[in-house]
């Protein structure tokens, strides 16, 4: 049997895409044809196929792939997917959290004035989780691009992101207001192949735990 | 733009497209022929071995299903009729069929044994094999208490299975009641043990792990509350287990002793299956194909169900998802057809 026990991976290309093959190599599958093909996605001798995260739990959801890797970000902001969250891998973290311009803060104004904030986010299912159990009315503006730009030209009274170091908020004049929470990358199954594949599956899940 | 064209890029000429409501969808000659046969093959099965064919309203009252308990699988279409009663559309056939046995068979001697073929309504997101109108085949198996009940609804679960062809299939096989007995055994209550609970039907172990720790037990009741719930596989994952957990399985070894070897060895035991169902009480299953990643179908035991409807009896019953039936079918004669060419 080769060295992923025949289960087919989901891995992240993207900001978790490094430590994920480091990850994979230390637990003896081979990356270097993946990492030397930027344009190649499936490599099936080694059981791999590469997506952008947000796409990770599609694929492993539907079967397409056994396992994969993604980050809890994109878990909950697709609560719908069903999948077996196996592990917290640890890396990849970041804070999801609720940002403004610097000085006097626009949010609390259009909050007292308003009765309600604009919020642009790429996760809005998250934003307005947080919103929603805080007691407070906000209206989501889903960006698919930088969402920094959102309250620096008026779109929006703040964002919801995600950081890692706070640079490209501090970059562009934002400030952290809120953490919502911190989010890390996962280990997570298709729940068939969690039975059919159960041996496989918990071999992979040992040699990730000692890595 | 019109309301056939939402998008407004039919080109002129085309034929006008009247939309259907999402979720739903036509069936054609070509797949309703391979569905009937399906179906067909599935009700010769169930009537053989003593079901009697029924079917049920698709409008119930809603008091009917909220009486039954259907979280996690709560009704999605309501209507109102003419006294300005809420009606839904029916979102699983249990519910009815106990509400048919406690009305219509008050007084007949149990065991009754039922089937069905009938569509459900459920507010899902839709994807592939999981519209908002399915098509159940089922059985339902009244007054007929565990371990025996549960023996005979998993042999005709895969007398139909091998009737229709099915091939690569097993049977997921856990107790609903084995980790609440767990919990119960460590004193575990109140919210903490819903937490608990709310993260294995979540499928999220990481979160199950961050809640057991907070409990602050001891090194071996922590490892035992995450550890047994990942169980699964072949009987020896019964053998292994002792303690809390040995005695929380003795319903699931009670069934398994009864199992014809056929059958017997379709099962994988999985000691943290929960269906998201509200009314199951013991033993649940689940049916896998490798040829399709979600599941066809699935069932269980439901002993108080009956009673909520005024006919106390144990029960235990199957519904299988007959458009996921099919796709895993195909899938697996496309798998064979690939074999055979590569070899």
């Amino acid at each position: 049997m080769s060295a992923n026990g025949g289960l087919t991976i989901a891995v992240p290309r993207g900001a978790l895409f490094k430590e994920t093959l480091d990850l994979l190599d230390a637990i003896g599958i081979d990356t270097r044809e993946v990492r030397s093909n930027d344009r190649k996605l499936l490599f099936r001798d080694v059981g791999i196929v590469t997506m952008r995260p947000s796409d990770v739990p599609t694929y492993v959801a539907a079967g397409a792939a056994d396992v994969g890797m993604t980050g809890k970000d994109v878990l909950m902001e697709q609560p719908e997917r069903e999948v077996y969250e196996l592990l917290d891998l640890g890396y990849g973290r970041c804070t999801m959290v609720l940002a403004s311009v610097a000085g006097d803060d626009p949010m609390e104004e259009a909050r007292r004035r308003l009765g309600m904030m604009r919020i642009a986010t790429k996760y809005p299912k998250i934003a307005a989780r947080h919103f929603a159990a805080t007691g407070r009315q906000a209206e989501m503006v889903e960006v698919k691009g930088s969402v920094e730009l959102a309250p620096l030209t008026g779109l929006v009274d703040g964002i919801v992101d995600l950081t890692a170091t706070g640079t490209t908020l501090r970059e562009n004049g934002l400030v952290v207001r809120e953490e919502i929470v911190v989010c890390t990358a996962r280990l997570i199954a298709n729940p068939v192949a969690h039975k059919l594949k159960a041996a496989a599956i918990d071999e992979l899940l040992e040699r990730v735990r000692a890595a | 733009m019109t309301a056939t064209d939402p998008i407004g890029t039919a080109p002129a000429g085309a034929p006008t497209i009247h939309p259907i409501p999402s979720g739903t969808r036509d069936v054609l000659p070509d797949e309703m022929r391979e569905l009937r046969a399906i179906t067909t093959t599935a009700l010769e099965v169930f009537q053989r071995a003593g079901y009697g064919e029924v079917a049920t309203p698709a409008l119930e009252y809603e008091e009917t299903l909220a009486r039954g308990d259907v979280r996690g699988a709560p009704p999605a279409y309501r209507l109102f009729d003419e006294q300005g009663r809420v009606l839904v559309l029916r979102s699983d056939m249990t519910v009815p069929i106990a509400r048919l046995v406690a009305t219509r068979f008050a007084t007949a001697e149990p065991p009754l044994r039922l089937c069905y073929l009938a569509h459900a309504y459920r507010g899902v997101r839709p994807q592939r094999g999981q519209p908002r109108e399915f098509l159940q085949a089922g059985i339902e198996l009244v007054g007929a208490p565990a371990p025996d009940g549960t023996a005979e609804a998993l042999t005709v679960l895969c007398d139909m299975l091998d009737a229709v062809g099915l091939e690569g299939y097993r049977i997921g096989f856990g107790d609903v009641a084995l980790y609440q007995a767990l919990l119960d055994g460590y004193a575990v209550a109140g919210a903490q043990r819903e937490r608990m609970l709310h993260e294995l039907v979540s499928r999220d172990f990481v979160g199950l792990e961050r809640e057991v720790a907070a409990l602050g037990l001891g090194a071996e009741a922590t490892d035992l509350l995450v550890r047994v719930p990942q169980l699964r596989g072949g009987p020896e994952v019964l053998a292994d287990l002792d303690g809390h957990a040995s005695e929380a399985a003795e319903g699931l070894r009670g069934v398994h002793a009864l199992l014809e070897p056929r059958v017997a060895e379709r099962l994988i035991f999985d000691l943290g299956l929960v269906r998201n169902l509200g009314y199951y009480t013991g033993a649940v299953f689940q049916v896998f194909d490798p040829a399709l990643g979600v599941p066809i179908g699935g069932g269980g035991r439901y002993d108080e169900l009956l009673g909520r409807f005024g006919r106390p009896l144990p029960a235990v019953g199957f519904a299988l998802n007959v458009e996921r039936l099919h796709i895993a079918l195909a899938g697996e004669e496309r798998g064979e057809r690939d074999r055979g060419q590569s070899s």
